[in-house]
């Protein structure tokens, strides 16, 4: 059984972001940049699974610049088998890069993708579930629990109000959520069996997709800055400003 | 963040040229990825696993109820993550499920568990150590029994070298070891001081014990070296072994780090197992001293960096007469002088660490060389960084003002754990001794002709108006140097000039090395002029121009403050030599 993880070089989580001056966009100069964290849980459940005897590869693929060689090598590193990179200059968004990784899909015919439900950088959430639709295969997003039996996965996910368990026909997608796993470290051996295995690298350009993209960064801006606090007298005064200033209560 | 990647790099790929190690058959299996890859589990472990629970594990140190000693449970996680990922055995053969890292990347990561968290990365630190000094003069057998298990993070290690009554003065030492039918030895003695003596981290704990064999020689020529596990023997033969936990120490700094008081052989019962020849054991110990003192000066230059770089995110957001503090003089000061402190002795660190894998691994020539200047430089990479680290972050208090000594802040812990830098593995003064009395005149000197040969080649490739200026202030000292030596060298032949030139060792430590620092901080103005000489992007530029103001601060406002200490040796001064203890 194959798995294939698409996995994102985002911001690395520790980095205190900060927007350039022109608000064009995030200023990535000099920022360190890391595997995003959903796709390290992606990484880690695939890894799980094949340890658990249920999968027996595992294909990391990512879309962007030479740098992603990267995170794939990190994927290498923590137990993926094998790399696939899609090389592009571009700054894709999501339904461009769900369009590309059908590609990869319809070349590879792995049994399961898994995928962070979202990155730390856009928040999107929205990769998988167009993979889903472009591959027409089923989908269980949020997971925190997958199972897989008899030709089935069985994903339990994380939705309003509690948990529900969805049981998908294989090949079947699934996004993770933050209490999937907790992933491991790529360790100093791993990372040297790392360096042997295989990255297959194809210019994005050379795969039938069209590249353009419908959605325009008009202008990122920093969140306010937090004002500082009052002191109230009583609750009396607490319930009216909740009522008339912050106009949470009615 | 704990410490600027862009500092790491420059370091290693721009200062030092490490990607050249590559050429060597013991490296060439790795490239910049390899390196840039351990560098990212480092980072992401010390900040995971280590930095949480630094300031925690100070308010909460370990305690002892008369049976067990109990930490945070976190300690435990953080020394099995760093024993998982291999870090132990980071420098070991592949064979021998190493990664063969260079000394000088194996420094870069050690920076982030330093910086993160002083008192829980000593753990595995002394286990490493232990580790190394196994792995070279151990038997087979003792390695199966004890290096495997360490190298998998199931053991630990410690150094037992202090007694109650003998601490710098090893020759003192008491313990005794008696050699039994069965072949291995009865260990009975005290020791003081163990780090990690006593903890409940791993399932056994692996004492490195100096003791002597009755009957041996006196003094430093009769010590032995013992391995002497806290429990003996396996699954349900395994006994306690009889060593006895007399206390714990309460100490300023490292609080996280058990201090322990031991007792070994009380019944009459503690086993230990020989390492190497008898009578050997001080001369296996200090062939891992040079290492091991290079990793002292290296974590009081990262407490120093993280303490820096904590007052510097401080003074950037706190206003003050409508603006940020940062933008005040006097701050300005305060930030440079510990930019200069830190970052001198992170370059003189990472140049020893380099001279370790040079010595390991160039052609013999240069590995001789490498092995020469690494002798001289040790007291100075341990005591100039253990003293400046501290300082910076007493200047790092003072930047953040009373945020600086309240305790829910953590820029005074990071100087209480600094603070005993200066004394272990070897007091300062004790370096300063080792430099003026021996280090100086080991190997006819070949380490400080080599020294002075280089500090005069950076001299000479100074080519940008701050390396030119720095170059000329540090030409001027370092043509002081070689009379200044040679008048103290004659003295030190003779009986009574050696003990007053002797009282006056830390004088001289201060010249010395405040002329090499000076010189650490020449090599990377040179690099960064080279690189301002090239397009650059002003925020690549801004890193290069604070490399030269802060060499520019160092070589201007540091270096001159030799000068008084050169007077005082011409001088002979006999003020501290001349000093009777009851004048007190």
């Amino acid at each position: 059984m194959k798995v294939l993880v698409p996995i994102k070089r985002a911001i690395d989580y520790n980095v205190k972001v900060k927007v350039k001056a022109d608000q064009s966009d995030v200023d990535l100069a000099n920022v360190k940049m890391a595997l995003n964290p959903f796709c390290e849980i992606a990484v880690e459940e695939a890894i799980r699974l094949k340890e658990k005897g249920d999968v027996t590869e595992i294909v990391a693929v990512s879309i962007g610049p030479d740098a992603c060689v990267e995170q794939i090598r990190t994927a290498l590193a923590l137990g993926a088998d094998r790399g696939i990179h899609i090389k592009t200059e571009l700054n894709l968004d999501s339904l461009q890069i769900a369009k590309l990784l059908k590609t990869v899909v319809s070349d590879e015919n792995p049994d399961l993708v898994i995928l962070g439900k979202q990155s730390i950088d856009s928040d999107n959430n929205q990769t998988g579930q167009m993979l889903a639709a472009l591959t027409n295969m089923g989908q269980g997003t949020f997971a925190s629990e997958v199972s897989i039996a008899d030709g089935k996965v069985e994903v339990t996910r994380e939705i309003d109000g509690g948990l529900q368990t969805v049981a998908l026909q294989l090949p079947a997608i699934i996004t993770t959520d933050l209490r999937l796993n907790e992933p491991r470290y790529a360790s100093l051996p791993n990372i040297m069996k790392a360096k042997r295995k295989p990255v297959a690298v194809f210019n994005a350009d050379e795969l039938g997709v069209t590249l353009a993209s419908n959605v325009t960064l008009l202008k990122v801006t920093p969140p306010a800055q937090r004002k500082g606090g009052v002191k109230v007298a009583d609750v009396a005064e607490l319930v009216s400003k909740l009522k008339d200033e912050a106009k949470v209560i009615s | 963040m704990l410490i600027l990647r862009r500092e790491i790099e420059f370091q290693l790929y721009e200062n030092l040229d490490t990607l050249s190690l590559l050429k060597r058959s013991r490296f060439m299996e790795h490239n910049e990825h390899t390196f840039s890859a351990v560098l990212d589990t480092a980072e992401k472990i010390a900040t995971d696993c280590f930095l949480p629970h630094n300031h925690l594990a100070d308010q909460n140190e370990p305690s002892f109820d008369g049976q067990k000693v109990t930490m945070l449970p976190a300690v435990k996680i953080a020394y099995q993550a760093f024993a998982d990922a291999g870090f132990i055995a980071a420098r070991y053969d592949f064979d021998e499920g190493g990664m063969q890292l260079p000394e000088s990347v194996m420094t870069a990561c050690s920076g982030y568990f330093m910086a993160a968290n002083p008192s829980s990365t000593a753990y595995p630190f002394l286990t490493t150590a232990a580790a190394n000094v196994i792995k070279h003069f151990a038997s087979a057998d003792l390695k199966a029994r004890y290096l495997e298990p360490m190298l998998a993070g199931s053991y630990s290690g410690t150094m037992a070298l202090t007694e109650p009554h003998a601490g710098s003065s090893l020759a003192e030492i008491t313990t005794s070891a008696t050699l039994h039918a069965d072949g291995t030895y009865r260990i009975k003695g005290a020791k003081l001081y163990i780090s990690g003596g006593d903890h409940e981290l791993t399932e056994n704990i692996v004492h490195l014990v100096l003791a002597k064999i009755p009957g041996g020689p006196s003094g430093v020529k009769g010590i032995s070296l013992f391995i002497v596990p806290k429990y003996r023997g396996d699954g349900d033969n395994r006994v306690k072994n009889d060593i006895v936990l007399a206390g714990l120490i309460h100490k300023l700094g490292y609080r996280g780090t058990t201090s322990t008081a031991l007792t070994f052989g009380e019944q009459g019962d503690c086993h230990g197992y020989l390492v190497g020849e008898p009578h050997k054991g001080l001369q296996y110990m200090f062939m891992m001293m040079n290492e091991a003192r290079v990793g002292v000066g290296y974590g009081a230059a990262m407490i120093g960096y993280r303490g820096f770089q904590y007052s510097l995110e401080y003074a950037k957001e706190r206003l003050q007469g409508g603006k940020a503090i940062v933008e005040h003089g006097d701050v300005k000061r305060m930030l440079l002088a510990q930019k200069a402190y830190t970052e001198g002795a992170i370059a003189l660190c990472f140049y020893g660490a380099r001279l370790v894998d040079d010595i390991h691994t160039a052609d013999a020539e240069q590995a001789r060389d490498a092995a020469e200047l690494l002798d001289l430089l040790t007291p100075v990479i341990k005591a100039w960084p253990s003293e400046y680290g501290p300082k910076a972050n007493d200047l790092g208090i003072q930047v953040m003002g009373g945020a600086g000594y309240t305790r829910e802040y953590y820029a005074e812990q990071f100087w209480r754990d600094n603070r005993l830098n200066p004394i272990h593995e070897g007091t300062n003064g004790i370096q300063a001794l080792d430099l003026l009395g021996r280090k100086l005149w080991q190997n006819k000197q070949q380490g400080l002709a080599q020294l002075f040969a280089l500090v005069q080649t950076d001299c000479a490739i100074a080519s940008g108006p701050v390396g030119q200026q720095a170059a000329e202030c540090i030409s001027h000292y370092l043509a002081q140097m070689p009379a200044l030596i040679d008048s103290l060298g004659a003295d030190l032949q003779s009986k009574e000039s050696q003990a007053l030139q002797l009282a006056n060792a830390e004088c001289f430590m201060k010249v010395f090395s405040g002329v090499i620092l000076a010189w650490q901080w020449l090599r990377q103005i040179n690099t960064a002029e080279q690189r301002l000489g090239t397009e650059l992007t002003s925020e690549k530029a801004d890193y290069y121009h604070g490399k030269c103001q802060a060499g520019q601060y160092f070589v201007r406002w540091e270096l001159p403050q030799i000068a008084p200490y050169i007077t005082l040796l011409q001088n002979r001064d006999d003020s501290c030599h001349k000093m009777r203890t009851n004048w007190f």
